[in-house]
């Protein structure tokens, strides 16, 4: 059953309990957070030290004595920093002013050994089923919500926003993924981190973001599922609607080895994992930054409709590593077809490559890059295309700029034209993947060595990711590839 | 725990359509010897039991015996190594397949997990290559199919050494077989059929091992 989580990422109003003075403390960065990343409902604050003759104000806000002074209906989030023995009152004063969900920053709830604690934590589960709250948390960031303008969360960043979804058992991989956003050019639309799950559980947050209408493909990070087969039916429904990218933190643990059989010894905890999530039509990626390249594929792209990769290149040894990348991945570099073949030999300088990686081997005027990523996009056997090289021409550009010779004649000139040439390549990489529906991805390192270049710039700025490496982008290639293989719609 | 003697951990998965050698199953040496000249030369005897778990560990299984005196040898040496505790044993006759490679399926059910099914690169290096693909249970069809996909070593599933391409649905069968064992009956622990030989393409369960709760 999928919870209703609209309260959390899309509350009419938010409190911050627990709201303080001093700036190192979670309760007053949160309340910074939420305030100035833009929120636009109602934002209250309490703390305890109100009384009638000792206001308290916190950035602006005069704070509350308790949650119970929320105007009834007025809010229907509260972010909790009070101290876990406080925490049951406050969320039963919020259900009574018409809250609907609760984020848990506080620790304290029996993690590690503390009978106490534990027992706090029972009395919340109950309270959430009683009052009908959807808690997240505890002992977790927060969450971020880019299309309510949303950041409660006591740490950064406040990201663009785009279409990944986040739910990470580690508060700062939640934040590692974000970080990526601007860099990596596709934005966030939802993070929380789940921290103890002691309610909400990462399958909880997929389900709810399998309909959520912002939401464009999903990043998970987990170490522990719980009920796996839970998780497994639940991500294999999330699949079916959204792409699910999945970091598997503690896989170097094995499992029991005590097996009399084979099968047994074999059966690590890891590997049936691995199955499960192929199963599932989960993406299986290493870290959060190779997690965040194939989430921004899939949410831009969607799918390929089959293996075949053609590489367009203007650096043959970019294109020769390329090749390289792509020999043990799902995806092919393909043989270029002989219309194809004919099509480009119309437009390309004589001294092409002839062959795929499809390199114009230095020879190109302005229009040979952006008419050879059409024809490529535009053939039917073309399930993807990789262009290299993105930037190179601005990179002149800058050392000119820099040098001091920049005011010689011409010198201006010929900047603007690499620059235009970079942002037209890349223009054309956006336009021509939305009018064909067959992926365009970039690959240049002056995607991160040179943010500002004009070629990753220009991608970044229509939302698209630019790969760092030839391997990145192969990898975010093979990500698509299964996506089409899950959906059925291969050729 | 208990494990199914090799006959009986075939027959039941023969009732889930694994594939498996003509074989016989025999008390004495003498039948050993007319179920080997019926069956053909050369041919493999090996002894089984309720209590064999792991016959090649124990010295229990005897190759390519070309002729009747080899196969009288055989026999015998069987039948002196079962030990009193190895309860009641027979040797099982079979034809010999020549395979360059071998496969592994497996099943298991896991306290996290549930049942789960397994395919992989099997035999000696079974443990070594670590080779394998899992998918939980049940599972459909294709999940079974894709299973194959996983696997590092996929060369082994093409033409190989002479020897023609894996038969790909015959492979699916195995697994699909050992899978649905496992669903069929909640007393299975794990089962092993290692290996499985490929003879003219087709796969074919030489040995198999049915644990019980």
């Amino acid at each position: 059953m999928t919870v209703d989580l609209q309260p959390l990422f899309e509350p009419a109003g938010v409190v911050v309990a627990g709201a303080s003075t001093h700036p190192g403390k979670f309760g007053f960065a949160t309340l910074h957070n939420i305030l100035t990343c833009g929120y636009q409902g109602n934002v209250f604050a309490t703390n305890r030290g109100v009384t009638p003759d000792t206001p308290v104000e916190i950035l602006g806000i005069d704070c509350l004595p308790s949650v119970r002074d929320v105007p009834d209906g007025h809010a229907d989030l509260v972010y909790v920093c009070v101290p876990a023995p406080a925490v049951p009152e406050v969320l039963r004063d919020a259900a009574a002013v018409g809250i609907r969900a609760a984020f848990i920053a506080s620790a304290g709830f029996g993690e590690g050994d503390d009978a106490d604690g534990a027992a706090i934590g029972a009395e919340i589960v109950k309270i959430a089923a009683e009052l009908k709250l959807a808690i997240a948390g505890p002992n977790g960031q927060g969450l971020v919500s880019t299309p309510a303008s949303l950041c409660a969360q006591f740490v950064a960043p406040w990201p663009r926003r785009g279409g990944i979804s986040i739910v990470s058992q580690s508060g700062n991989l939640a934040s590692g993924a974000m970080n990526h956003a601007d860099a990596g050019g596709v934005g966030v639309a939802r993070a929380v981190s789940a921290g103890n799950s002691l309610c909400l559980g990462v399958d909880d947050y997929l389900g709810w973001y399998a309909g959520d209408d912002e939401t464009q493909s999903i990043i998970a990070y987990v170490e522990g599922v719980g009920d796996a087969r839970r998780f497994y039916d639940v991500l294999a429904e999330t699949s079916r609607s959204k792409p699910v990218v999945v970091v598997k933190g503690g896989s170097s643990s094995e499992g029991a080895k005590a097996a009399a059989s084979h099968t047994g010894s074999l059966a690590t905890d890891d590997r049936i994992f691995d199955g499960l999530l192929r199963q599932a039509g989960a993406w299986r990626a290493p870290d959060v930054g190779a997690a965040f390249g194939a989430a921004a594929a899939l949410g831009v792209h969607g799918h390929m409709r089959g293996p075949n990769v053609a590489v367009l290149t203007n650096a043959g040894g970019w294109g020769v590593l390329t090749a390289d990348a792509l020999e043990p991945s799902l995806v092919d570099l393909m043989t270029l077809p002989d219309d194809l073949h004919a099509q480009l030999d119309e437009i390309m300088p004589p001294r092409w490559s002839a062959s795929n990686p499809v390199d114009v081997a230095g020879g190109e005027t302005r229009d040979t890059i952006p008419a050879a990523l059409r024809i490529l996009a535009e053939h039917d056997e073309v399930d993807a295309v990789l262009l290299l090289g993105l930037g190179i021409q601005s990179n002149t550009a800058s050392l000119f700029r820099a040098g001091r010779f920049a005011d010689e004649p011409d010198i201006e000139r010929i900047c603007a034209f690499h620059e235009r040439q970079d942002r037209l390549y890349a223009q054309t990489v956006v336009d021509v993947s939305a009018a064909t529906g067959t992926p365009i991805l970039a690959a240049t390192e002056l995607a991160i060595a040179d943010p500002a270049n004009p070629g990753p710039a220009t991608l970044r700025e229509n939302g698209h990711p630019c790969y760092a490496s030839p391997r990145d982008a192969v990898a975010a290639l093979s990500a698509l590839y299964a996506r089409g293989r899950f959906l059925g719609a291969l050729r | 725990m208990a494990t199914l003697s090799e006959l009986d951990s075939k027959t039941l998965l023969v009732d889930h359509g694994l594939p498996v050698l003509p074989e016989r199953s025999v008390p004495t040496a003498d039948e050993a010897v007319q179920a080997a000249d019926e069956l053909g030369y050369p041919c493999v005897m090996k002894l089984s039991g309720d209590h064999i778990a792991h016959k090649t560990e124990r010295n229990l299984v005897r190759l390519s015996i070309g002729n009747a005196d080899q196969a009288l040898d055989a026999a015998n040496e069987l039948l002196a190594a079962a030990r009193p505790d190895d309860g009641d044993v027979t040797v099982l006759v079979a034809p010999m397949v020549a395979s360059s490679r071998e496969f592994i399926v497996g099943a298991q059910r896991s306290p996290e997990f549930g049942p789960v099914v397994m395919v992989g690169i099997g035999g000696i290096f079974a443990e070594a290559l670590e080779d394998v693909a899992f998918r939980m249970l049940p599972a459909t069809p294709s999940d079974f199919d894709a299973m194959l996909d996983d696997l590092r070593t996929d060369a082994l599933l093409g033409e190989f050494r002479g020897e023609p391409a894996v038969d790909r649905n015959g492979l699916v069968a195995v697994i699909e077989s050992v899978a649905s064992a496992m669903v069929a009956r909640d007393d299975i622990v794990a089962i092993d059929v290692n290996p499985v030989l490929i003879r003219d393409g087709a796969p074919i369960a030489v040995d198999a091992l049915v644990e019980l709760a």
